[in-house]
């Protein structure tokens, strides 16, 4: 139980001292902290693959997302540092945030769960999971797959613009 | 009939010998202790060889780098007291005496506790790649059921160390040299995870130790199970190789440092130990990356030839290990630095699309294990041809138009 208690206190702490920090770099490096304490609540509760998921998508690809999006809509290194907005605007975030919070909170709450078997932990091996993803869980997987190749494909397709200039290549571009 | 006899017991003590000696040693501790002793002796052992391995291994890349320059490399620095030179064995010991002893400069302006973060961080998540690694057969610190994923993890997690390390020195070459960094680091991390994808399909798990498993045996009686002596291995451990020389930042993809033209990227405004423990992560994580691609597709710790068996397998799993850090010396002697776009575009137009065909001539491969007789010709002429005729194409492709190079003002 003491590790349970270590592992939510740190995610929360990082969370709620990213949200406090007017340095919007150092809260996304809290924030990929908290990410990273959601892995190790995973560990805890023996669920090592999706742990280890979780760091390789959060800590190692989302976070770097995060990271250029703050460094590139940004115009100056003092614009990092946000000031506090109108109490307006703070109170619209906590509504909204609020909203979202109880939306997640009752279809969980809703959601049946079957009660797990004392004393015996499930063991699901590595191997076990991939045959659910790959059967019975295999639409799912290729839903995900495409919609996520759609916005990759959207991304690419905004980010590339016109290239007037990619005709004339100069003989030093050659690779 | 003695003599094979001594040979497969002395071979047996000594394949045990680590652990035999650690149990002698932490035997008569109680059982939550002896648990904790034991791991905290593993760790210990293992930083220590690591670290051993570090400071040798700078020497010797110094020292073979000289030789192939046609100059002697370092061979001044005597052994303290007793006055011995012995080729300039004591250097890695002085040049850690040096840094310690520098200055360390912190900028004005720098983030400070990111700025001291950041190397601690990437030492830390180096040092952690390097514990799932099976060392022999009885030699695993970490035995995780998902291994390869916890290995790939903590590896994509160094890439948040340089982007701190860029950011909090505050100072633009520092800032735009890590930024490069990352697109580097990103884009070959696609094809090192995409090569290694085939070993973990063929081994069906995640687990290093069994992947290493199932390496073992011989094929025609010589030919060893491993992983590079297929087709889909032999590719895949090319691009394995190639993959992790950009992620270890290694000749010729040290762009990320380049120290004769951005001096020295996101490092500028490291001095003295903090620059150490930058240098320090980077040869960690070169051994984890070699280590991982022995295990994955060099057979591990399994002995190249079946009379060859009673050297134990860490002894095995060190020499590869060796001559991989060799290698990866060699290249940086051999090949000139790429530009930043060539070295994208090498990995997303040619690495990837390779590593994806890899998958189905792993795939293939995997299918057609229960052909035998002269359909095991057809076996392999199809899966090499299934390699060789993408890696063709698409190199003449890329190539077509730009190659060979000429030179306008040059002969």
């Amino acid at each position: 139980m003491i590790p349970l208690i270590l592992i939510a206190g740190l995610t929360l702490a990082t969370a709620a001292v990213a949200l406090a920090l007017r340095n919007l770099i150092h809260s996304a490096l809290l924030l990929i902290a908290s990410w990273a304490g959601i892995a190790a609540f995973y560990l805890w509760a023996g669920a090592e693959f999706v742990a280890f998921a979780q760091v390789l998508v959060y800590v190692g690809a989302v976070s770097m997302v995060v990271l250029f999006a703050v460094l590139l809509t940004r115009r100056s290194r003092d614009d990092i540092s946000v000031a506090i907005d109108s109490p307006a605007r703070g109170i619209a975030a906590l509504l909204t945030g609020g909203a979202v919070l109880g939306v997640i909170f009752g279809a969980i709450i809703s959601s049946p769960l079957g009660a797990p078997a004392a004393g015996a932990r499930p063991s699901l091996s590595v191997k076990e999971l991939g045959v659910q993803l790959m059967g019975p869980h295999a639409a799912a997987l290729l839903i995900i797959g495409v919609l996520l190749t759609v916005a990759l494909l959207g991304a690419v397709v905004i980010a590339a613009g016109d290239r007037a200039d990619a005709a004339e290549r100069k003989p030093e571009d050659s690779p | 009939m003695n003599a094979a006899l001594l040979f497969a017991t002395t071979g047996s003590v000594l394949e045990t010998l680590p652990v035999t000696l650690r149990d002698l040693a932490t035997g008569w501790l109680p059982e939550p202790l002896r648990w904790l002793v034991n791991s905290l002796v593993g760790v210990g052992t293992l930083l220590a060889v690591i670290g051993l391995l570090f400071a040798y291994l700078t020497l010797a890349e110094r020292k073979i780098l000289g030789r192939i320059q046609n100059r002697p490399g370092p061979n001044r620095t005597p052994i303290p007291f007793i006055n011995l030179r012995f080729f300039g064995l004591a250097q890695p010991f002085a040049d850690g005496v040096k840094a310690i002893t520098k200055e360390d400069v912190i900028p004005d302006g720098a983030d400070k506790v990111l700025h001291f973060l950041a190397p601690v961080a990437l030492l830390a998540f180096s040092i952690m790649t390097l514990g799932v690694i099976p060392y022999g057969r009885h030699l695993v610190l970490l035995e995780f059921d998902a291994a390869v994923l916890y290995f790939f993890a903590a590896g994509a997690a160094t890439e948040l160390a340089v982007f701190m390390a860029g950011w909090a020195s505050r100072n633009k070459y520092s800032l735009l040299a890590a930024m490069r960094a990352l697109a580097q680091l990103i884009s070959y991390e696609l094809p090192l995870l995409l090569s290694v994808v085939p070993a973990v399909m063929l081994a069906g798990s995640l687990a290093l130790p069994a992947i290493v498993e199932a390496q073992a045996g011989w094929r025609y009686g010589f030919l060893p199970q491993w992983h590079v002596f297929t087709p889909w291995g032999f590719a895949g451990f090319i691009i394995f190789f190639i993959s992790a020389l950009a992620e270890s930042n290694r000749s010729p993809f040290d762009l990320p440092e380049a120290e004769s033209e951005l001096i020295a990227g996101h490092l500028t405004e490291y001095s003295g130990f903090k620059y150490a423990l930058f240098f320090m992560a980077e040869y960690f994580g070169m051994c984890a990356l070699s280590g991982m691609g022995v295990t994955l597709f060099l057979g591990g710790w399994q002995a190249p030839l079946p009379f060859l068996e009673f050297i134990p397998s860490y002894v095995w799993f060190g020499v590869k290990l060796l001559s991989l850090l060799l290698v990866f010396i060699w290249i940086r002697a051999t090949f000139p630095r790429l530009r930043i776009d060539q070295l994208t575009r090498f990995a997303w137009k040619f690495l990837v699309p390779l590593a994806l065909i890899n998958l189905g001539t792993a795939a293939f491969w995997s299918l057609t294990s229960g052909w035998s007789g002269p359909l095991q010709f057809v076996r392999w002429a199809v899966a090499l041809a299934l390699v060789l005729v993408p890696f063709t194409l698409l190199g003449r492709r890329l190539s077509a138009g730009v190659a060979p190079r000429t030179y306008r003002y040059a002969t």
